[in-house]
């Protein structure tokens, strides 16, 4: 708890108006049936399990920083304090329905090793992050020479927690590789919003500022024949 | 000849005699029509269990908090203590207007079976033969005395408890409570405490176990007949274990190699050093106010703690379904409780698909951080009953 962010009544949170939320926790809360079991890694102040919770979905939550966790048991929140890298081995497989990586996987030491650990704790995994291919990004290392640095990114090359940056397309990428399906892609402008649903993955990779991914184990694919990437 | 300092003070063994049977505090009988059945195989009846209450029970009676103690605390959580007269244990965080609100919450804390404060214990009289029951006490475990809380917490009236809050040993009854009654917790604080008891702890109690029983006074545990009291073994004891609620952190910043009202060393075995006239004051201290054989069988009871072994080995078996809302809470500097246990506590409850939340507090003052005042943790004890509060419907107007 802290004096600046006092915690709200989970009454008061669940009569918010709908525009209170991230444009991307909306999107991402839209793609977990309600009523599901959610585990939400790097969670942070909760909003977004908190917004989870207004949909029936019983959400969990592991946070890193101390903080973190105190604004989120304040707000009675289930959270746990650990870290994504060396905590997930340690949950069961089949745990949850949906595990969610939300803006967290290029803060992660083994983000390979943790998106496996998501799809083999969860059902389904949800997963966004900064999209490095961005056309910004591109510009300010083209044009400047400098290491990128935008309004959601301002930390500096030496003092920032990112250390795995990617794009779109190596993730699409990763997650071939690790025989991940990917049963939903999007990709979201610089206010959160998606971008053209029928838009090529170069433009994506272009012009998302973020891409938000709905996956599931590959054995799936093997089940339902026909089913084409 | 080396001249060695008393580290026993006057002691008031008749007033500590007097609480054990006769406590300053609230008492529950129990026949023999109650026994409570231990799981050593003895039915222990009749028995007593001294309470504390602060605050008021609801009329719905869903606001009680039962606050487990630890090893050497007691029922005198939050008023002054009959025998030191020093303020209750946890006078910081229980209080109105506090973490453990008592304008909002009934609380109760009980002396545990086995204890010295007017629970039924090895210093109690053995109602048969009418003689101290020293070591003829049988063994009791940490289940036995949640089922000696449950028998008080029936008594009172009270189905289920809306929190169970408890420390170190205390920590332990926490986890046991939801383990034996889960439908009975409804919100649960284990602090800076274990599913079982670890080598090195067991290693250290015994170490206390046999300073006490090496010392002459003790007559085998019939010392209250033969009017002598095994002060020092006791005091090495509690010396020892002292040292182990710490860290090294905390005791370099508190004494560091300062002196003790000298300027250069005696060439004695005299407390030249802060740190050894300190832990020579928490051993007197501590004999006067404490049984040497309710310690014993008190560390007995802890060393035997295990919840996983009680079920085939699987500590989340133990939580399966369990619909108690858990904050577990360890600290940095705890090396007898390290955070790592707390860890496998918290995996286990997440595997048992219990809601919890863990959080690691950074202190550097070692065990003893949740007897002490630290904000950071007092935040999260108080968020969580807070949040806990309005789910079970505790509104603003039962405050």
């Amino acid at each position: 708890m802290s004096a600046e962010q006092p915690s709200l009544p989970l009454d008061e949170v669940a009569s918010r108006p709908v525009d209170r939320y991230r444009s991307d926790h909306l999107l991402l809360a839209e793609m977990i049936e309600p009523g599901s079991k959610v585990l939400d890694v790097g969670c942070g102040d909760g909003d977004l399990l908190q917004l989870l919770e207004t949909r029936g979905i019983s959400g969990r939550g592991i946070e890193l920083s101390r903080e973190g966790v105190n604004r989120c048991v304040a707000k009675g929140l289930a959270v746990v304090q650990g870290d994504a890298d060396t905590d997930l081995v340690n949950y069961p497989d089949d745990a949850f329905d949906y595990v969610i990586l939300s803006q967290t996987l290029q803060a992660t030491r083994q983000p390979k090793m943790v998106l496996e650990n998501l799809l083999r704790i969860g059902r389904r995994a949800v997963v966004s992050f900064p999209n490095f291919g961005y056309w910004k990004m591109r510009v300010q290392l083209l044009v400047g020479g400098h290491m990128p640095r935008t309004d959601n990114l301002p930390a500096t090359w030496y003092d920032t927690p990112n250390i795995h940056f990617c794009t779109i397309k190596d993730f699409v990428q990763l997650c071939d590789e690790i025989n991940v399906k990917m049963e939903r892609a999007v990709a979201l402008n610089l206010y959160g919003r998606p971008l053209r649903f029928n838009a090529p993955w170069w433009f994506w990779n272009m012009f998302g500022e973020q891409g938000v991914f709905l996956l599931s184990r590959a054995e799936k694919i093997a089940r339902t024949p026909g089913q084409d990437e | 000849m080396v001249k060695v300092q008393s580290i026993s003070g006057p002691a008031h063994p008749e007033h500590r005699a007097q609480e054990a049977d006769h406590p300053t505090s609230q008492v529950a009988t129990f026949d023999t029509d109650q026994p409570l059945p231990l799981d050593c195989g003895v039915d222990l009846a009749p028995f007593q269990i001294a309470y504390q209450t602060y605050g008021k029970l609801n009329p719905a009676k869903s606001n009680a908090i039962l606050i487990c103690h630890a090893l050497t605390g007691d029922q005198h959580v939050a008023n002054p203590h009959p025998v030191t007269g020093k303020p209750g244990w946890w006078v910081t965080l229980v209080g109105p207007g506090k973490p453990l609100d008592t304008s909002r919450y009934f609380i109760i804390c009980s002396n545990v079976i086995g204890g010295c404060m007017g629970s039924t214990g090895p210093a109690s009289t053995n109602p048969e033969t009418g003689r101290v029951w020293g070591l003829d006490f049988p063994v009791i475990t940490i289940p036995d005395m949640v089922r000696a809380q449950a028998m008080l917490i029936d008594r009172l009236g009270i189905d289920t408890l809306f929190s169970v809050v408890g420390g170190s040993m205390g920590g332990m009854q926490v986890l046991q409570w939801c383990v034996a009654y889960p439908k009975r917790v409804f919100s649960a604080l284990p602090i800076a405490c274990s599913t079982r008891h670890s080598a090195q702890n067991i290693a250290f109690h015994e170490l206390g176990r046999q300073a006490v029983m090496a010392d002459p006074d003790w007559r085998e545990g019939r010392y209250v007949e033969q009017g002598t009291h095994p002060r020092r073994g006791l005091g090495v004891a509690r010396m020892a274990a002292h040292i182990t609620y710490l860290s090294d952190a905390a005791l370099h910043r508190k004494f560091g190699r300062r002196m003790q009202d000298r300027e250069l060393p005696t060439f004695s075995f005299d407390a030249d050093f802060q740190v050894e006239s300190y832990l020579r004051h928490q051993g007197s201290s501590f004999v006067e106010r404490f049984d040497a054989n309710s310690y014993l069988y008190l560390t007995r009871a802890m060393d035997y703690f295990d919840i996983a072994a009680d079920h085939d080995g699987v500590l989340a078996a133990a939580f399966r379904g369990t619909r108690t809302r858990f904050c577990v809470v360890s600290f940095t500097s705890d090396w007898l409780f390290p955070t790592a246990e707390s860890r496998a506590t918290v995996h286990a409850l997440n595997a048992g698909g219990a809601r919890v939340s863990f959080a690691e507090i950074e202190t550097d003052r070692g065990h003893d951080a949740f007897l002490l005042d630290v904000p950071e943790f007092f935040d999260i004890a108080h968020a969580f009953l807070e949040s806990a509060g309005k789910t079970r419907g505790l509104a603003d107007a039962e405050r």
